[in-house]
């Protein structure tokens, strides 16, 4: 380097003995001021959906359910399905507040800990890798400023979002006990995903790879509870802070000493955060990135720089969902032991048609699961494109005798096949673990493979949704994610609400129906593909007639 | 040979915001062309649309003979840019980088690309996120210089880069020059502009407001004069053409402008001229000209 450039980044020492310096808090009130100011319309959407929801929840249930009798049949009936343990986990009460706090307890906490995972990384990595720390780091600001204050703010939204939902539940006439011990549970995990997403960041330089990180965090949280409670292994659930929500028992026990763990968890990983941060420059990571090659001969076209793009993350998922496939593989097949030693369920089962439909019924629900987050991965290669747009990345290429139809094509590649690989590779493993647990490997297998197969042209609805929100309302793309929250949620609520038909219609993955418990619909596989593809093709359009930012 | 560029009354707004309004601009095959403006003028927006990035609202747009909004991926073969906020892929090498870039260009100079990377002293195996913004910058104009092309597009190449640096990068565009190529080079560092262009248009809030050659510009303004004379004449003062006139004893000094430049002087030689310097009018007072305050009505003189 030449004596009048800045010393190289990556030259610097990555860790020293440096600490945190003698104020490292100073400036953290600016600076919660600060992330309150960029995040506050996102944290006034994530606060909304979730208390909205949470007391929709208990007014459809006192509507629904009105009597212990009704409430103790569901309790009996749905909730002793494992297709529903998967997801909720047990149900540890029957009024009112507790068949509410059952239903929204694990997605709740789920919904908390996004929340909180991506105000934080938001915040820190994402800031600092943009180079916006360090403008404000040259001010009078501690050096664990940016984190204290993500930290807070990601904390105190958690904490405001279980107080409003207590506050909610309590307003509906719900037992102020239960709605206050519910909602500090629900606080909870977010509390401990901020402290994940804190860690995270310390550890990786990209912030993408710091969310993967944290996401894979809360993935390996949810499946350890799903094995347990579906298992029946107690154990598994209480290593998971998504089991802990359903072990407060709110409106039962209203144990509230399980509280305490979420906070001993959050505060010993953010110790290490904290420990980290004081061992690492700004900029760089405890994991430094290493040199790389010269030069690269294969990378020659858009398709193998969208290859190296999405590559990392593809992997990244591709793991998660074969975990995930070898997890419903290993526990569908116990669905009908776990209930046979209950004559109220023997009739329930009866009436459903055997046990085998049972199966058929995790291996939908696992199916469901699934063809989201298929939907999510797909929504995220799409909208890769749109970072590449606002960070100035595409304009250089598209200055290159490469057109915007081949750029966009590469990234439309994964989206498209990348969300069928994802779900072909977990159907595989789930019918391969199903298969021969189950005692008869082809229909097993068969099974599997197909519950998760359903779901593919949802997601690709999903992909061809975000491709148009892209090529046409650039602005507007986040509407892919609430049209997926939206999915979501009438997915795994609509039933329980009795929500009309035609609103349940709206999401794609309503019509893909529970493959295997149902045959595959093909015209509506047929139909939603064409979908797919019209609003991928008016993507594309649009997107060839608009300007382009950036660069 | 026609032109490289050629734009003709072009606007371009966003949303309630004129960014270019009835733009001209011509750049002949061949030369090396300033395209000089402050911040916010339409610059970049030029280029964009230059580039088949933005499509122009109305007016004409031809590029090396073609249209770049149609057939923006040919003639992207034949040009390369360098835009003016450099970011990168920051997974991959420097190195990579070049090579994506140059590849999707349509191919580039192994053996160029080496003896720039030597003339730049850039290490192309850093990860790009490592990279400083001058770093960054000199692995978007070593991939731009390694190509094979006709044109090259330059937004603010050389604001990161330190004075060492932006002689080497002088010295490339003069050597793309006596290649043949056409250079359309934007830039608010004068002394840059200065060293390099042929000719130069000056933008103001998206109207191209000036364009020519060096010379022919600096027609356009004012001569300093500094002399120390044995009598100053009395005339000085009212002779059109003369500005700021300050008289220090012996000495005077003034500015006057070009045309007028003849009779200034006769009238000093008049006087006897002791000590005599003048300086040609740089690009900054044309600069200012254009973007500083109105012209200042002439001052009183000093006594």
């Amino acid at each position: 380097m030449t004596s009048t450039t800045l010393p190289d980044r990556a030259a610097a020492p990555a860790t020293h003995a440096g600490g945190l310096g003698p104020h490292p808090l100073a400036g953290t009130g600016t600076m919660i001021r600060l992330a309150l100011r960029r995040e506050r319309i996102a944290l006034l959407s994530w606060v909304l959906v979730v208390v909205v929801v949470a007391s929709s929840t208990v007014a459809a249930i006192a509507q629904l359910y009105p009597d212990e009798a009704s409430r103790a049949a569901l309790a009996g009936g749905i909730a002793a399905n494992p297709a529903f343990l998967v997801i909720t986990g047990p149900i540890s009460d029957t009024s009112i507040g507790g068949v509410s706090a059952w239903r929204m307890g694990v997605i709740g906490g789920i919904f908390v800990s996004l929340m909180a995972l991506f105000t934080v990384i938001r915040r820190t990595r994402a800031d600092e890798e943009a180079g916006r720390t360090e403008l404000v780091a040259a001010g009078v600001l501690g050096r664990a400023a940016p984190l204290a204050a993500a930290v807070v703010v990601a904390g105190a939204a958690s904490l405001l979002i279980g107080l409003l939902v207590a506050a909610a539940w309590s307003a509906q006439g719900e037992d102020v006990a239960g709605s206050l011990a519910f909602g500090l549970a629900l606080a909870g995990p977010g509390l401990v995903f901020t402290a994940v997403a804190a860690l995270a960041a310390q550890l990786v330089e990209s912030a993408r790879a710091a969310t993967g990180i944290a996401g894979a965090a809360l993935g390996v949280v949810f499946g350890l509870r799903a094995i347990g409670d579906v298992g029946g292994v107690d154990a598994l659930s209480w290593l998971s802070p998504l089991g802990w929500v359903g072990q407060v028992q709110a409106f039962g026990g209203n144990r509230w000493w399980v509280l305490l763990l979420f906070v001993a968890l959050a505060g010993l990983l953010l110790w290490a955060a904290v420990v980290l941060l004081g061992r690492r420059d700004l900029g760089l990571a405890i994991w430094a990135a290493r040199p790389g090659p010269a030069t690269n001969a294969r990378l020659r076209s858009p398709w193998a720089l969208a290859l190296r793009l999405h590559r990392g993350s593809f992997v990244g998922w591709l793991v998660g969902f074969v975990a995930f496939g070898a997890a419903t593989g290993a526990i569908a097949d116990s669905a009908d032991s776990l209930l046979n030693d209950s004559p109220q369920m023997t009739e329930y089962l009866a009436k459903l048609g055997g046990t085998s439909a049972l199966v058929d019924a995790v291996l939908a629900a696992d199916g469901g699961i699934a063809g989201i987050l298929a939907g999510v991965y797909a929504i995220t290669a799409v909208l890769r494109m749109a970072t590449e747009e606002t960070a100035g990345r595409a304009a250089p290429v598209l200055a290159t005798s490469v057109g915007r139809i081949r750029w966009t094509v590469g990234h439309l590649g994964f989206a498209f096949a990348g969300s069928a690989v994802l779900l072909l590779a977990g159907g595989v493993v789930t019918g391969l673990l199903h298969g021969l647990r189950s005692g008869d490997f082809g229909h097993g297998f068969t099974d599997g493979v197909a519950s998760m197969l359903a779901p593919i042209p949802a997601a690709w609805v999903m992909a061809g949704l975000a491709m148009l929100l892209f090529g046409a309302l650039p602005r507007l793309t986040s509407l892919a994610w609430a049209a997926l929250a939206g999915a979501l949620l009438l997915g795994q609520l609509g039933r329980l609400l009795q929500l009309p038909q035609w609103l349940m219609d709206l999401s794609p993955f309503t019509h893909v129906g529970p493959v295997p418990a149902e045959p595959t619909n093909w015209t509506a596989t047929l139909i939603l593909t064409l979908i797919a593809v019209v609003l991928t093709a008016a993507g594309i359009a649009g997107f060839r007639r608009r300007d382009v930012a950036g660069g | 040979m026609t032109a490289a560029i050629s734009m003709s009354e072009v606007d371009k707004a966003f949303g309630h915001i004129k960014a270019l309004s009835g733009l001209d601009l011509t750049v002949e095959t061949g030369e090396v062309h300033g395209f000089l403006g402050p911040n916010g003028a339409g610059k970049s927006t030029t280029i964009r649309v230059l580039l088949g990035l933005l499509r122009a609202d109305a007016g004409r747009v031809e590029l090396l003979g073609g249209d770049p909004w149609t057939q923006a991926t040919d003639l992207h073969r034949r040009l390369a840019y360098v835009p003016g906020e450099v970011s990168l892929w920051p997974n991959l090498t420097g190195g990579e980088v070049i090579d994506l870039i140059g590849r999707l260009r349509g191919g580039i100079d192994t053996v160029r690309r080496a003896d720039l990377l030597e003339r730049f002293e850039l290490d192309p195996t850093k990860k790009s996120r490592t990279y400083s913004k001058g770093n960054r910058q000199k692995v978007a104009i070593v991939a731009a210089l390694a190509s094979d092309v006709d044109l090259l597009i330059l937004d603010e190449p050389t604001s990161g880069l330190d004075p060492l640096m932006e002689a080497v990068f002088q010295d490339c565009i003069n050597a793309e020059r006596d290649r043949g190529r056409t250079v359309l080079l934007s830039s608010h560092i004068l002394s840059e502009v200065e060293a390099l262009c042929d000719r130069v248009s000056i933008i103001r809030t998206g109207t191209v407001v000036e364009t020519g050659t060096l010379t022919q510009l600096r027609h356009l303004t004012r001569t300093s004069i500094s002399a120390e004379l044995s009598d100053v004449p009395g005339g000085l003062a009212t002779t059109p053409g003369v500005h700021d006139l300050v008289r220090e004893g012996q000495r005077v000094h003034f500015d006057v402008e070009a045309e007028h430049l003849d009779t200034a002087l006769k009238l000093l030689v008049a006087g006897g001229v002791r000590t005599l310097t003048s300086q040609p009018p740089t690009l900054e007072e044309l600069f200012l000209r254009h973007y500083g305050d109105a012209d200042p009505e002439p001052e009183p003189v000093a006594s």
